[in-house]
């Protein structure tokens, strides 16, 4: 029993179930305290299976230590803090609770040691993340939770067969590298990368996340993409498929968060984006790469989540997240416009920030792998990276054209969350070393080259020339676009609808033919059982109904008898 | 009467009156410049032999996003819709 409560996860459980029952400031005692305490935890696990506990037939091992494990749990720890401190005076008890509660259910996933404990907390992230969802309050909110809670439901159910497949196939459920050849490899792969929002299924994210409130988004840009992150890590280093996929997304999030309106949205879509290099790192899969990744994921939850928070105060402060309805919030939000352009530089890797000490890894990886092809997509999506979040975002939401919104600065807890995380984002771009001693392997890798930093300085300042020459053609326009999820969305119904009126004409003609039949049979009966007028009121038996001379029965007997005997010696 | 109408430079915010924003770009080109000098100094050896051209990385990265903005473009001609397309169930649509 006491030793559970050495386990990171149990910790902010019972954090969450303290915030849902309690009130007022022990509330937020607990809201603040809770993850400090995880962290704490989740820092002092050793490496190796260090807790097992019977489970149904099986002995699973609910804690089991790595590095990149602790860096995972770590920053997750990290970021409950401040998601928590920004949500402090906002959000309401449950939604807080809920939003812990996924977190515990990210920071079980960093130290399952095997596959069924991994499930469990993944399913547990799946449950609360869909209330955090519906926290959004809106009817837009419950419908896109329904969509999301049924997308990665449907994950689960694919991820689970996987593990039942390998737990039987191969005596084990230990959480180790996989080669992607088989059935049940492919499907944990698949449902994994479900949760990761690779192609087909990308749309869910934006879809369900920017329906949140403004604080409980912060919570979803953190935990369900990068858990995926880890559980591909730790399960198919080096798969070369993931190289193809990872890039996709990170296309993919470029283009959909460009034509995008909603800034929420746009943030939501370079989630996919950047997540995408770390999906790309893990398929090169050298010790470079799989750092790269690591290290990628641990400044990607802070600067997105800082981005998230910047965004959240506006939504907080005039209810609009439109580009379309907003601009010129400089004015009166300059903590919060400061914030966007530090986490908006975060994003683009620009020098002396965490993204460049972390995506340059990435690259370099590509290129020593000698994966040009790769090295030079990423350089693109570098370039467009700064286009989309980078610029497009801070430009549209407080500068641009002065919308007339004079919103209040943030209240003090969002703005000392968001202070802390854009302290983060150049503290760990101009003194790597502090992110770099905790990652998985020895680093050599040296960020800043004096050739290094101007090349990206060139890339990026002049993507940013692009921006504004270019700016006519990305003049805003109140529409969503179209994604793969039209096609459970709008496809699914009009062929249920299509399906049903095709079936029409045969389904009829079946009931049709149906209501004879039974019609025959029973008038058939009624004559043998029952004599009828043409009227239908019963005049007498019918002739099986009947009383018959004892003779006509006799030789009915006989002749049934011979027909016996016949039929028995033939 | 200058001085009190709505238009008036001295009425705006000094990072949006227009001597500002002139400054801003010279500023914004001089920084371009710098940049690209900056090359000779600070030669960058990448994974081909082209990355060290003059300005490869400015071009570059000029043209990718040329290229990323007319092919969003072109796909949110064929992609784009009302917002209320899926029946209006977003809470801000």
């Amino acid at each position: 029993m006491l030793e559970a409560l050495s386990v990171p996860a149990v910790i902010l459980l019972i954090g969450a179930g303290l915030i849902a029952a309690t009130g007022g400031l022990l509330r937020q005692l607990v809201v603040l305290l809770a993850p400090l305490l995880t962290l704490l935890a989740a820092t002092q696990v050793p490496d190796g299976v260090t807790l097992t506990a019977p489970f149904l037939d099986y002995t699973v091992e609910v804690l089991e230590g790595s590095p990149v494990r602790r860096l995972f749990a770590a920053v997750f720890a990290l970021m409950a803090f401040t998601g928590g401190l920004f949500a402090l005076n906002q959000a309401r008890g449950y939604e807080l609770a809920a939003a812990y509660a996924y977190a515990a259910g990210a920071i079980g996933v960093c130290f399952a040691g095997d596959l069924i404990t991994l499930f469990l907390y993944w399913e547990l992230m799946a449950l609360f993340s869909t209330v955090v969802v519906w926290c959004g309050g809106t009817p837009g909110a419950k419908a896109a939770g329904i969509r999301y809670a049924i997308m990665h439901l449907l994950g689960g159910v694919i991820l689970k067969v996987g593990i039942e497949g390998v737990t039987i196939h191969t005596g084990s459920n230990d959480i180790v590298p996989l080669v992607v050849g088989n059935f049940d490899t492919w499907m944990i792969l698949t449902g994994i990368l479900l949760n990761a929002a690779a192609p087909p299924v990308s749309a869910w994210l934006a879809d369900a996340y920017p329906q949140s409130s403004a604080t409980g988004t912060v919570f979803l840009s953190a935990f369900t993409t990068k858990t995926a992150v880890l559980a591909l890590w730790l399960l198919f280093p080096g798969e070369a498929v993931l190289i193809g996929v990872g890039l996709y997304m990170i296309i993919y999030g470029i283009v959909y968060a460009l034509l995008e309106n909603d800034a929420r949205r746009i943030l939501a879509y370079s989630i996919v984006n950047q997540v995408g290099f770390m999906v790309c790192a893990i398929g090169i899969g050298t010790e470079l790469a799989l750092n790269g990744a690591a290290a990628h994921a641990f400044a990607h939850i802070l600067y997105k989540a800082l981005l998230f928070m910047t965004a959240g105060v506006v939504l907080y402060r005039t209810g609009k997240s439109r580009c379309t309805e907003l601009g010129g919030l400089f004015r009166t939000l300059p903590v919060t416009t400061a914030c966007g352009i530090i986490g908006a530089l975060a994003i683009s890797g620009f020098p002396l920030t965490s993204g460049f000490v972390t995506k340059t890894m990435i690259s370099q990886a590509a290129a020593d792998s000698g994966l040009v092809w790769v090295y030079f997509t990423l350089a693109v999506a570098s370039a467009g990276v700064f286009l989309h979040a980078g610029i497009k975002y801070p430009w549209f939401v407080f500068f641009q054209k002065d919308s007339g919104l004079r919103p209040r600065e943030a209240p003090w807890n969002m703005m000392l969350a968001m202070l802390l995380l854009a302290g983060a984002c150049i503290g760990l771009g101009v003194y790597p070393e502090l992110l770099y001693r905790y990652l998985p392997f020895p680093v050599e890798y040296v960020p800043y080259k004096p050739g290094k930093v101007v090349y990206y300085l060139q890339l990026l300042l002049f993507s940013g020339l692009a921006f504004f020459v270019l700016l006519p053609l990305m003049r805003r326009t109140e529409t969503i676009t179209l994604d793969t999820d039209w096609l459970w969305r709008i496809g699914l119904t009009s062929l249920w609808s299509r399906s049903r009126s095709l079936l029409r004409g045969p389904a009829t003609a079946l009931a049709t033919g149906y209501s004879v039949v039974v019609l025959t049979v029973r008038r058939r009966l009624e004559w043998l059982f029952l004599a009828k007028r043409a009227d239908g009121t019963v005049t007498g038996e019918g002739m099986l109904a009947r009383s018959w001379a004892i003779g006509t029965t006799a030789l009915c007997i006989v002749i049934l008898l011979v027909a016996y005997v016949v039929t028995y010696f033939l | 009467m200058s001085g009190i109408g709505p238009d008036n430079p001295q009425r705006l915010h000094w990072l949006v009156r227009p001597h500002t924003i002139r400054r801003l770009w010279w500023g914004g080109a001089a920084v371009l410049v710098v940049t690209l000098l900056l090359q000779a100094l600070a030669p960058y050896k990448g994974v081909l032999a082209m990355e060290g051209w003059p300005a490869f990385a400015a071009v570059f990265g000029f043209a990718a996003c040329v290229v990323l903005v007319l092919a969003a473009k072109v796909l949110g001609e064929i992609l784009k819709r009302p917002e209320d397309y899926f029946g209006g169930d977003r809470d801000d649509a």
